[in-house]
């Protein structure tokens, strides 16, 4: 660029495309926006005084040197503030000054080179024009035509056999990966089978969350709220998959208060009343209970449940109630189940019935 | 203190004997100690002992402050404000102690604000509301120690998180209703709120959550008002909302201004 200076002139210039008819206004040359080219060049402090290039180019080194010492200074951080087992202190003091030491490396090195162009590299303002997108002539009849001969060479659509069985193969190529996915179900076990049924059996006991203690119906006070689990589950080695499925909250109303549907009469005992804690939107576990409004809450996307009216969604996206458990107690007082719950707990499946 | 300063004429004139010094501790180590017996005794029985000046003194703040909502003898009114026959002692020094009630307004829930009442007058309503039928009594300061400190925070992570943030933090639920932070509540706010279900907080009985769990849960909440998130700022606790504003302001700021930096002119 050795015309700077003289604004415009820096630019090249291409051919206009020619509008065709119709397609838009074509305005007159003396109307046509023209090309405003480049701002007169202003020389910078760095260019007139060799002084102030001077103190530029220290700044710039000085810029280098923090990020030595930047480098330098993780490495040190890294050996002087160790992190000592137990001692949640000595990590934040450890992860704090590694990470301030390599940022002043990083940002050192970056902020040096910005300032550096910026200060003294060659200050004149140039411009690069893009390349065309589209080839030219010979470019684009030489790709055709190489097209022609990879295709007359290898025989692709001369030999329709290959060429059908190479299809095929691409097409079922994923397949072994859904069925692989299918099956992440635990081995041996019928999935649908997996989803479908809990740990809780005709008369396991109710038993609080985390400790297993088995819970007494007279235990439940009015307003009372027990995170269950059941009984035996920590004893499994699938604790944490059962858990998932089986976990439960315990609640008691007041009988008045529990609208209760033909045949389920008998699954509260005396207003305690048992539903599967996992939300039937995604499975997160609905705890959130307001022992005034007798409403559930999912804390990840605020469904919520009316437990007078078994648990039926007033809110938000889950579209099924929580399953019901079916409780009653034994002849030591303590909560039991009836049964497993009635359907799948939980989010909606392939197999599930009424999704 | 014991050896006066001969220079100064008022000392002289009202010098003590030396036996007066230990007459005066003795007083005052049976002063605090039986004053200390009493507080104790009277706190941990199962029906408080208070005294029938205290009960009455309680009826009367009760009918001056209360009764226009709860009704002359705690009985509730319908719609407005509920019975207060069984709540105990513990539910009147929580509601009152923490200045949720006297309500300002009704709303969604009860603000926590200034206390409107002196210890004295909170313990003489305490014990007023108490003499209306058996509920659940103040816990004695010593019931609420625990170092259970893990134990505490898996029961609160089974039992109260959802609600209460798992840093305790507080959070949001249904109709403007909000779970508190618990940050700075004094233990024994937060056992009475275990015990009595304050509001819409479900209440946490004895067999549910023992006692000495209850301390448990306490001592990871003074756990954590006493140590300071690890990672640094904890903007609250209140994870990924305030974690992403902070980062959408300071980080997105940072590179806007890196780009005009950028592309400035120099001079």
């Amino acid at each position: 660029m050795a015309d700077h200076g003289t604004p415009g002139t820096a630019v090249e210039t291409h051919q206009e495309p020619t509008a065709a008819s119709g397609t838009a206004v074509v305005l007159p040359e003396s109307e046509k926006i023209q090309n405003p080219g480049f701002p007169p060049f202003r020389p910078r402090v760095s260019d007139m005084d060799p002084a102030k290039a001077k103190a530029n180019e220290r700044r710039v080194a000085w810029l280098f040197v923090v990020s030595m010492i930047g480098s330098v200074g993780a490495i040190a951080a890294y050996i002087v503030f160790p992190i000592t087992p137990g001692d949640e202190n000595s990590v934040r003091l450890n992860t704090l000054f590694l990470g301030l030491g390599i940022a002043l490396a990083l940002l050192g090195i970056g902020v040096g080179a910005v300032h550096w162009s910026k200060a003294l590299m060659e200050g004149h303002d140039l411009s690069e024009e893009r390349h065309l997108t589209r080839g030219s002539e010979t470019t684009r009849a030489r790709a055709v035509e190489i097209f022609h001969l990879g295709n007359k060479e290898s025989g692709f659509t001369r030999r329709k056999l290959i060429r059908n069985t190479l299809i095929g193969a691409l097409a079922l190529w994923p397949l072994p990966g859904i069925i692989v996915f299918r099956d992440l179900a635990p081995a041996n076990q019928d999935a649908n089978e997996v989803l479908r049924h809990t740990m809780w059996r005709k008369g396991t006991r109710l038993t609080k969350d985390p400790n297993g203690v088995p819970i007494k119906a007279s235990d439940v006070t009015l307003g009372s709220v027990f995170h269950v689990i059941p009984e035996g589950l920590e004893d499994r080695e699938d604790a944490l998959e059962q858990k998932g499925k089986a976990a439960v909250l315990l609640m008691r109303l007041k009988p008045e208060d529990l609208h209760v549907s033909p045949g389920r009469e008998d699954w509260n005992y005396h207003g305690i009343v048992a539903y599967s804690k996992i939300c039937t939107h995604v499975g997160c576990p609905v705890a959130l209970y307001e022992q005034q409004t007798h409403h559930l809450l999912c804390p990840c996307h605020q469904s919520q449940f009316d437990i007078t009216h078994e648990a039926e969604v007033i809110f938000g996206p889950a579209k099924r109630p929580l399953p019901q458990l079916p409780i009653t107690v034994d002849s030591d007082g303590y909560l039991i189940a009836q049964s497993d719950f009635h359907e799948p707990v939980g989010p909606s499946f392939w197999e599930r019935e009424h999704v | 203190m014991a050896n006066p300063v001969p220079t100064s004429p008022r000392r002289k004139t009202g010098r003590r004997s030396p036996l007066a010094s230990v007459a005066l501790l003795m007083i005052g180590l049976f002063a605090t100690g039986g004053a200390y017996a009493a507080f104790t005794s009277s706190a941990t029985a199962e029906t408080p002992a208070s005294s029938q000046a205290q009960v009455s003194e309680g009826k009367k703040l009760f009918e001056a402050n209360c009764a226009s909502c709860h009704g002359i003898g705690a009985v509730g009114t319908s719609g407005v404000a509920p019975s207060l026959v069984g709540v105990g002692s513990a539910s009147v020094d929580f509601q009152v102690g923490t200045g949720r009630m006297p309500m300002a307004a009704s709303g969604p829930q009860a603000e926590q604000k200034p206390t409107q009442f002196t210890d004295t007058q909170i313990a003489a309503m305490a014990a007023y509301v108490a003499t209306l039928g058996p509920g659940p009594s103040i816990p004695t300061a010593e019931s609420l120690k625990s170092t259970k400190v893990s134990t505490g925070a898996e029961l609160f992570r089974v039992n109260c998180a959802m609600c209460h943030n798992v840093a305790g933090a507080g959070g949001a639920l249904t109709e403007g209703k909000y779970a508190p932070s618990l940050s700075g509540v004094s233990a024994k706010h937060v056992y009475e709120a275990m015990v009595t279900g304050p509001q819409n907080m479900p209440v946490f009985n004895n067999l549910n959550i023992t006692p000495k769990d209850k301390a448990a849960i306490i001592a990871y909440l003074q756990y954590l008002d006493k140590n300071p998130s690890p990672g640094g700022l904890d903007l609250g606790n209140l994870g990924p909302s305030s974690e992403g504003l902070f980062v959408w302001i300071f980080a997105l700021g940072a590179i806007v201004v890196v780009t005009i930096w950028l592309t400035a002119k120099p001079n």
